[in-house]
């Protein structure tokens, strides 16, 4: 039996969350990112909001971490392959502990550590990103060096749809479910839009849940923002682990921002003044 | 006449040097990308099957899981040839190797036109330029391979980012068993006054040779053994410029972004002095390692002509 107790002396792990109070503290984190996003200037809202409340579920619910020691060995690793969505996951790091909140204004800005795109200066944060599709291979080095050491830790690794395009992507997913990384769990952030369009313009990803069976998976499918499914499907995923399992979170681009949900202008741009004070109003 | 000498695999080296380190670093792991019994990586497989891990010719994932298993406090070596493990993933290698300057040990065989008949696309002539590209890699081209094996032993015990490159090619030995390897230092083989050979891999031989046919034309020539190529040993190199007042360099690399370019930001900073650059200037072709050797210019001859064309430019 896996031990979740030994979060070390840190409080970064609150299992006594429930759904309705992750949803709360998941508004006031999307009121960080737009507000952290509008501050640099630039940045990537659509993706970050569709992302948060998989990483609220994972830091605030389901990962053994410990904010006071980022580099714990038997921590549960969150591995965030999308890291232009790195608003989400700081917003998060700084809510958790291992950053303090004001520095979230130094997103993006000279001499900060809260690079545009998540870099390991960053307490936390456990891999460099901004180039796609590498995510998943980091995540099973990560999976397989556990398992060698006979850490029961858990890896989590969060990828775009967009970012399935990327041919890593696939090499990484045969070779997780061929060297049987049980403690792989992956989510795709299934927010139907990337960079220039709508994922169905760009690159067909469907049938997505077939593909990754395909390639040796288990596939739950879930939705990205109901807690209680969402904790639900987390659940089962941890459960009875003979493959490597991905959790397909249909989610919403921009989720929680009216005029940024589902609007590929908000994958990467900030906010103007007047969006901002609209965003923040809908948030508050 | 080329000296006699001993032959000897740099790539069996780097396998059989592998399995001795074994016991003595437990968080080495090998990874591999379905040529381990060219890269002799296969050693290791079938002596350590629970440190190996194989991904089929799929390098950008390899290099990827390489930078996870670094970040666990694993020291994998990643192996395959130059062409898959250079240039493939160049951009893992960037991103999630050299950025968090991670503890990842690239070790490719097959670099340079000396692996021969498999043609243009096998020939990895353009690894130094993209290796010693990224901030923060150490990049060690062994000059035979008792060199080798030092080069292996010290990318273990080193912490960061390593490439270490290596042929297919039997290639000649030129140090003896008391070699004292120093990473980052260049080793100067034989001294000389009029001119230096400054050399790497395989073409430190070459250079020796070539010194042989100046010296029975009176001409002292210095061969330096630069076998880390980043970071540089600046020192070793600018007394070579100083103190002999001109300088060839000779690799099995293209001659943009290799030795002779980083010699040269050198010598050019510095000391300027004539130089003149052995090295490849366009892709080669299908044929023995030999012909392929001499048609490319990379001979002792070619060395000692250049040296004599520096020489000459030096102003008296």
């Amino acid at each position: 039996m896996r031990d979740t107790s030994g979060n070390g002396s840190g409080a970064g792990a609150t299992p006594g969350h429930d759904a309705e109070s992750l949803a709360l503290l998941a508004r006031e984190l999307r009121r960080d990112v737009v507000q952290s996003i509008y501050t640099a200037g630039s940045g990537h809202p659509g993706g970050s909001l569709s992302e948060l409340d998989i990483l609220v579920c994972l830091y605030f619910r389901e990962m053994r971490h410990d904010p006071a020691n980022p580099r714990w060995a038997d921590r549960d690793r969150l591995i965030l392959s999308k890291g232009h969505a790195s608003p989400g996951l700081y917003a998060v790091l700084a809510k958790a502990g291992y950053i303090p909140h004001d520095e979230l204004e130094t997103f993006r800005k000279l001499n900060s550590r809260l690079q545009g795109h998540a870099h390991p200066m960053v307490p936390g944060v456990e891999m460099n990103s901004g180039s796609l599709g590498m995510g998943l291979s980091f995540a099973l080095g990560c999976a397989l060096a556990a398992r060698m050491d006979n850490r029961d830790s858990l890896v989590y690794a969060i990828l775009g749809d967009g970012e399935c395009d990327e041919g890593e992507i696939w090499e990484a997913a045969m070779s997780a479910s061929h060297h049987k990384a049980t403690n792989l769990i992956a989510f795709v952030d299934r927010n139907r839009v990337q960079n220039d369009r709508h994922t169905d313009e760009v690159m067909t990803l469907e049938p997505l849940a077939d593909k990754w069976r395909a390639f040796g998976w288990r596939v739950f499918e879930t939705s990205g923002h109901d807690y209680a499914e969402l904790l639900d499907t987390i659940g089962s995923a941890k459960r009875g682990r003979t493959q490597p399992s991905v959790i397909i979170a249909h989610t919403v681009k921009g989720k929680g921002v009216s005029f940024m949900e589902d609007n590929p202008a908000f994958h990467g741009r900030a906010p103007n003044q007047e969006e901002f004070e609209a965003a923040m109003k809908e948030l508050a | 006449m080329a000296a006699q000498r001993q032959m000897a695999s740099t790539r069996e080296t780097f396998g059989r040097t592998l399995l001795e380190l074994a016991d003595e670093h437990p968080e080495i792991v090998v990874l591999g990308g379905d040529l381990n019994v060219s890269v002799f990586t296969h050693l290791w497989r079938d002596q350590y099957p629970d440190r190996f891990f194989d991904f089929g010719p799929a390098e950008q994932n390899m290099v990827g899981v390489g930078a996870g298993m670094a970040a666990s406090g694993k020291t994998p070596f990643v192996s395959t040839f130059a062409v898959f493990g250079v240039g493939r993933p160049f951009d893992q290698l960037r991103v999630l190797v050299a950025q968090p300057h991670l503890n990842v040990k690239l070790v490719c065989t097959h670099a340079g036109i000396l692996t021969g008949e498999d043609g243009m696309s096998a020939h990895g002539i353009e690894d130094i330029a993209l290796a010693c590209s990224l901030p923060g890699f150490t990049v060690v081209c062994p000059s035979d391979a008792v060199e080798a094996a030092h080069a292996v032993r010290t990318a273990a015990k080193t912490d960061g980012p390593f490439y270490v490159r290596l042929s297919r090619a039997n290639t000649p030995v030129i140090h003896d068993g008391g070699y004292e390897f120093k990473l980052g230092e260049a080793e100067v083989m034989r001294d000389g006054s009029d001119v230096s050979i400054v050399a790497t891999g395989v073409m430190v031989s070459v250079g020796l040779d070539a010194a042989d046919l100046l010296e029975q034309e009176g001409i002292s020539a210095r061969v330096v053994n630069v076998h880390t190529l980043s970071p540089i040993d600046e020192g070793t190199i600018l007394a070579a410029a100083r103190e002999t007042g001109a300088i060839v360099t000779a690799e099995e690399h293209l001659a943009h972004g290799g030795l002779g370019s980083i010699v040269a930001q050198a010598v050019g900073r510095s000391n300027p002095v004539p130089m003149e650059t052995v090295a490849l200037n366009g892709y080669s072709e299908s044929g023995r390692a030999d012909e392929l050797m001499v048609k490319a210019g990379l001979t002792p001859e070619a060395v000692r002509d250049a040296a004599k064309r520096a020489q000459k430019r030096k102003v008296a």
